[in-house]
C-alpha cells in the first residue's frame, strides 16, 4: 500500500462527489428531512382518538360520563349515533375509531349501585392505536366508577381506608418519558445505515458498469489502495452527518446527551468505516448499480429500520428473529447511542457492543480487499 | 408501432431478469421484507424483564412478587441482593424494571398501614415505559384490594358501590394482531420501490452508460420508449401484489374480506403515481447514484407521512394537510380496508378518485418532461 496513491483515488473519489452536487446535497439533505420528520412530524404516542357516541339513556349521568371522554386530550369527540349503522358508517369512513353506547338503564343502574354495561368498539384495523385506545377508555370508565364510589362512601359517612400499597415509581434515564429522546439516538444509526449504503453501494459497480475499471486496472493501482481511496470522502460525508445530527439533536430538540461526546464519535467512526466498507463489498460483489442498489436495501437499510430495535422491541420478535437481529450492526450502534446519549454509561458497559462493531468493521474491509479483483 | 414496442419490450425483459440475482430480488425481497413485518413487527408489551429487590422476605413481599410474576407482564429474572447491582442491571439494559420492597414492608401490611413498593423503571422507551407504568399501577391495585378484602375491611363499607364494566369488541381485527396491521401495508412498500427506483434507474442507465445514443437513432417513438421501460416494473410490481397477498392470506392468515379486483384496480392506480415519479427522477438524473438518492428522497417522507406505521391524526396540523398529496395514503387505506374491512367502491370512491387525479397529473407531468434526448 502505497500512501500517495491512496492519496491520488482519493482525489479522484472527491472530485466525482463535488462535480455531482446534487448527489452530495443529497447526501446531506436526506439525513435532514428524516431529522425533522422525526424530531416534528412522527410520533408513536397516540391521542385525540376520534370517538363517536351513541347516549341510548339521555340523562344528566351520561351527559357527564361523556363529557369525561370528550374533555380528556386522548379523545376528540367527533359526533353522535343513534344506530349501529351509523357507527358502522363512521367507523368505515374512518371518522371514528372507537365509538362508545351507553346503554338505556346506565343512570339507574349507576344510581342504584349495580355494575353498568358499557359498550366500547374499535376499529381494530389499526391494533397499536386500538390497544392504546381501548387502555384509555378503561382507564376513564375506571377513574369515574372509582369518583362514584368515593361520593357513595361520603354518603354513607365511613372514611375510606388508604390503599395498601402504596406504588412510589421513579422512571430512570427518560424521566418525562418523552417518545423523541427515545426515537433520536436510534435514529443516528438508522441514517447512518442508510447513508453509508447509499453512497458507497455503487461506487465500485459504477466503474464496472461504465467500463472506466479497465482504466483503472492498468494503472499501478493495488486493490487495497482502490478501496481506501473510495472509502475516504463518503466517510468524511458520513462524519459531517453525524455532526450535523449531533447539532440538530442538542440545539433543535434538546436531547440530554450525559455520556461521552468523544466516545460518541469514537464509537461512530467505527460503525461508519464497518457500515462503508459492507457497502463496498457490496458494490464489488455484484457489478451492477441496480442490483446492489436493491441488495444494499434488504441487507442494510431494512434492517436498520425493523431489525435493530430502533421503533419496534426486539424482546418482542420470536427467538429465530431475535438470533438474526445478533449479527444487525445497527443494532449494537443503537444500543451503543442510546447508553451514552439517555444513560451516560461508558465503555465500561458498552464493551460488547463496541468490540462487535470493531470486529464486524475489521471483516467487512478485510472482505471487500479479498473480493475485490483486477481482472476483467 | 406495435412492431416497435414489441421489440423494446423484449429488450426490456431480457435486460430485468437476465442477472439471475435481479430475479432473485425482485421475488424474494417481498417475501422477505413480508416475513419481516409478519414476525418481528410486534408492539405489544408482555414479558417485561425484572429484577427482584426484596429486603423485607416475609410471605406478603413473597406473595407479592409471585403476583407480578403470574400477571404474565412481568418476568422476573434476577433477584438482586446487594445494592450496587441495581444500576448495573439498568446501565446495561439486563432488566427494564426493578421492584424493591423495604424492610418492614410484611410487618406494616399485617398492620393494616400502607406500605410502598419502590418501582425503578427504565424510561428509555417511552412507550413502553407508559404501558409498563399502567401494568404496575394495575396490578398493584388488585394486590390491595385482595389485601383488603381478606382483613375484612370492605365489611365496614357501604355494598353495592357500582361502576361501569366496559365490553369492548374490537372490530375488523378481533384480537388485536399487529400482524395484520403490517402485512397487507408491505404490498405499498414493495410496489412503491419495485416501479419508482427500479424504473427511474433503468431509464438513467442506458443514459449513464452511453447505450441511449444507440436508442435515440432508431424510429422508436417517446411513447412507446416510455411504455418499453415502464411495463416490466408493472408486470414485475402486479406479481409482488399477488405474491405478498398470497404470503398474508396462507401463510400468516391475515384475512382478506374485500375484493380483489379492487385491490388490484387500485395498484394501477397507484402505478401511475410511482412510475411518473420514477419517470420525473429519471428525467432530472445523470448517473443511477442521482436516480437512486433521489428515489429516496421521495421514498422516505412518502412512507413516512403515509400512515404506514406512525397515525397521521397524531402529525401537527400543517403535515396533515401535507399528506393529502401522498398517494402512498390513499393506497394503504385502500389496501388495509380491503384486506381487513371488506368495505368496497360505495366508501373507497375517494380515495381512489384521489389516487387517479394525483397520477395522472403526476404521470402527465412527468411524460411532457421527458425528452429523447441525450441531455
Amino acid at each position: 500500500m502505497k500512501f500517495q496513491r491512496i492519496k491520488a483515488v482519493a482525489k479522484k473519489e472527491f472530485l466525482h462527489v463535488f462535480r455531482d452536487p446534487r448527489s452530495l446535497g443529497l447526501g446531506i439533505a436526506i439525513p435532514l428531512i428524516l431529522l425533522f420528520l422525526f424530531g416534528y412530524a412522527l410520533t408513536l404516542d397516540v391521542d385525540r382518538v376520534p370517538l363517536i357516541v351513541w347516549d341510548q339513556s339521555h340523562t344528566s349521568a351520561s351527559r357527564d360520563f361523556i363529557s369525561r371522554f370528550a374533555g380528556s386530550r386522548y379523545f376528540a369527540l367527533q359526533g353522535r349515533a343513534d344506530s349501529y349503522r351509523e357507527i358502522e358508517h363512521a367507523i368505515d369512513r374512518r371518522e371514528a375509531l372507537i365509538a362508545v353506547i351507553i346503554p338505556v338503564d346506565f343512570a339507574g343502574r349507576v344510581a342504584s349501585g349495580r355494575m353498568a354495561k358499557l359498550q366500547v368498539i374499535v376499529d381494530g384495523s389499526d391494533s397499536n392505536t386500538a390497544t392504546i385506545a381501548l387502555g384509555y377508555a378503561e382507564a376513564t370508565a375506571l377513574s369515574y366508577s372509582q369518583d362514584i364510589a368515593v361520593q357513595k362512601i361520603r354518603r354513607s359517612g365511613v372514611i375510606p381506608p388508604p390503599p395498601l400499597l402504596d406504588v412510589r415509581p421513579r422512571v430512570w434515564f427518560n424521566s418525562d418519558l418523552l417518545s423523541k429522546n427515545y426515537i433520536f439516538p436510534g435514529l443516528i444509526a438508522v441514517i447512518m445505515m442508510i447513508i453509508a449504503a447509499l453512497l458507497t453501494s455503487l461506487t465500485v459497480a459504477r466503474e464496472w458498469e461504465n467500463g472506466t475499471m479497465e482504466q483503472l486496472i492498468s494503472t499501478p493501482l493495488k486493490g487495497p489502495e482502490l478501496i481506501v481511496g473510495k472509502l475516504i470522502p463518503y466517510f468524511v460525508i458520513g462524519i459531517l452527518d453525524l455532526f450535523l445530527a449531533v447539532i440538530v439533536g442538542e440545539f433543535v430538540f434538546a436531547i440530554p446527551l450525559r455520556g461521552s461526546l468523544v466516545l460518541l464519535f469514537g464509537m461512530s467512526v467505527i460503525f461508519l468505516i464497518g457500515a462503508l466498507s459492507f457497502g463496498m463489498l457490496i458494490s464489488i460483489v455484484t457489478k451492477s448499480q441496480q442490483l446492489a442498489s436493491q441488495i444494499a436495501m434488504v441487507t442494510t437499510m431494512l434492517p436498520a429500520f425493523l431489525l435493530s430495535g430502533f421503533i419496534f422491541p426486539i424482546e418482542n420478535m420470536p427467538l429465530p428473529i431475535r438470533a438474526i437481529t445478533h449479527i444487525i450492526t445497527a443494532r449494537y450502534y443503537v444500543v451503543i447511542l442510546r447508553g451514552i446519549y439517555l444513560k451516560g454509561v461508558g465503555l465500561g458497559v458498552l464493551a460488547g457492543e463496541a468490540g462487535f462493531l470493531t470486529v464486524f468493521g475489521a471483516v467487512a474491509i478485510f472482505l471487500s480487499i479479498r473480493k475485490f479483483r483486477k481482472k476483467i | 408501432m406495435f412492431e416497435r414496442l414489441k421489440s423494446m419490450l423484449t429488450k426490456e425483459f431480457i435486460q430485468t431478469l437476465r442477472d439471475p440475482r435481479m430475479r432473485f430480488i425482485l421475488f424474494v425481497i417481498p417475501v422477505f421484507q413480508t416475513l419481516v413485518f409478519g414476525y418481528a413487527v410486534n408492539t405489544d408489551v408482555r414479558h417485561i424483564k425484572t429484577a427482584v429487590y426484596d429486603l423485607d422476605n416475609t410471605p406478603e413481599s413473597r406473595a407479592l412478587t409471585a403476583r407480578f410474576a403470574r400477571s404474565g407482564y412481568f418476568d422476573v429474572t434476577e433477584y438482586v441482593v446487594r445494592n450496587s447491582r441495581v444500576p448495573e442491571l439498568m446501565d446495561r439494559g439486563i432488566v427494564k424494571a426493578v421492584f424493591q420492597m423495604d424492610k418492614g414492608f410484611g410487618e406494616n401490611l399485617r398492620a393494616g398501614r400502607s406500605a410502598p413498593l419502590q418501582v425503578i423503571l427504565d424510561g428509555t422507551d417511552s412507550n413502553t415505559a407508559g404501558i409498563v407504568l399502567n401494568y404496575i399501577a394495575t396490578v398493584a391495585a388488585r394486590q390491595s384490594d385482595d389485601l383488603l378484602a381478606s382483613r375484612g375491611g370492605r365489611s365496614v363499607l357501604p355494598q353495592n358501590l357500582g361502576g361501569i364494566e366496559i365490553q369492548s369488541r374490537a372490530w375488523f381485527n378481533e384480537n388485536l394482531e399487529s400482524r395484520n396491521f403490517y402485512v397487507p401495508a408491505v404490498i405499498a412498500n414493495i410496489v412503491l420501490i419495485i416501479t419508482m427506483l427500479l424504473s427511474s434507474m433503468a431509464v438513467v442507465r442506458e443514459k449513464e452508460i452511453g447505450t441511449m445514443e444507440q436508442i435515440i437513432v432508431t424510429p422508436i417513438a417517446k411513447v412507446e420508449f416510455i411504455l418499453g421501460k415502464t411495463f416490466p416494473f408493472v408486470l414485475i410490481g402486479f406479481l409482488d401484489v399477488a405474491l405478498i397477498c398470497a404470503v398474508a392470506v396462507f401463510w400468516f392468515d391475515v384475512p382478506i374480506r374485500g375484493s380483489l379486483v379492487l385491490l388490484f384496480g387500485a395498484t394501477a392506480l397507484f402505478l401511475m403515481s410511482s412510475l411518473g415519479f420514477g419517470l420525473f427522477i429519471s428525467t432530472i438524473s445523470h448517473t443511477q447514484q442521482q436516480a437512486m438518492m433521489s428515489a429516496f428522497f421521495f421514498i422516505f417522507p412518502a412512507m413516512l407521512l403515509s400512515g404506514f406505521a406512525f397515525p397521521i391524526e397524531n402529525m401537527p396540523v400543517p403535515v396533515q394537510w401535507l399528506t393529502y398529496l401522498n398517494p402512498l395514503r390513499y393506497y394503504l387505506i385502500i389496501i388495509r380496508s380491503v384486506f381487513l374491512k371488506g368495505i368496497g367502491m360505495d366508501i373507497l370512491w375517494p380515495q381512489l378518485a384521489s389516487l387517479a387525479i394525483l397520477g395522472s397529473a403526476i404521470l402527465a407531468f412527468a411524460v411532457q418532461r421527458f425528452h429523447k434526448t441525450l441531455t
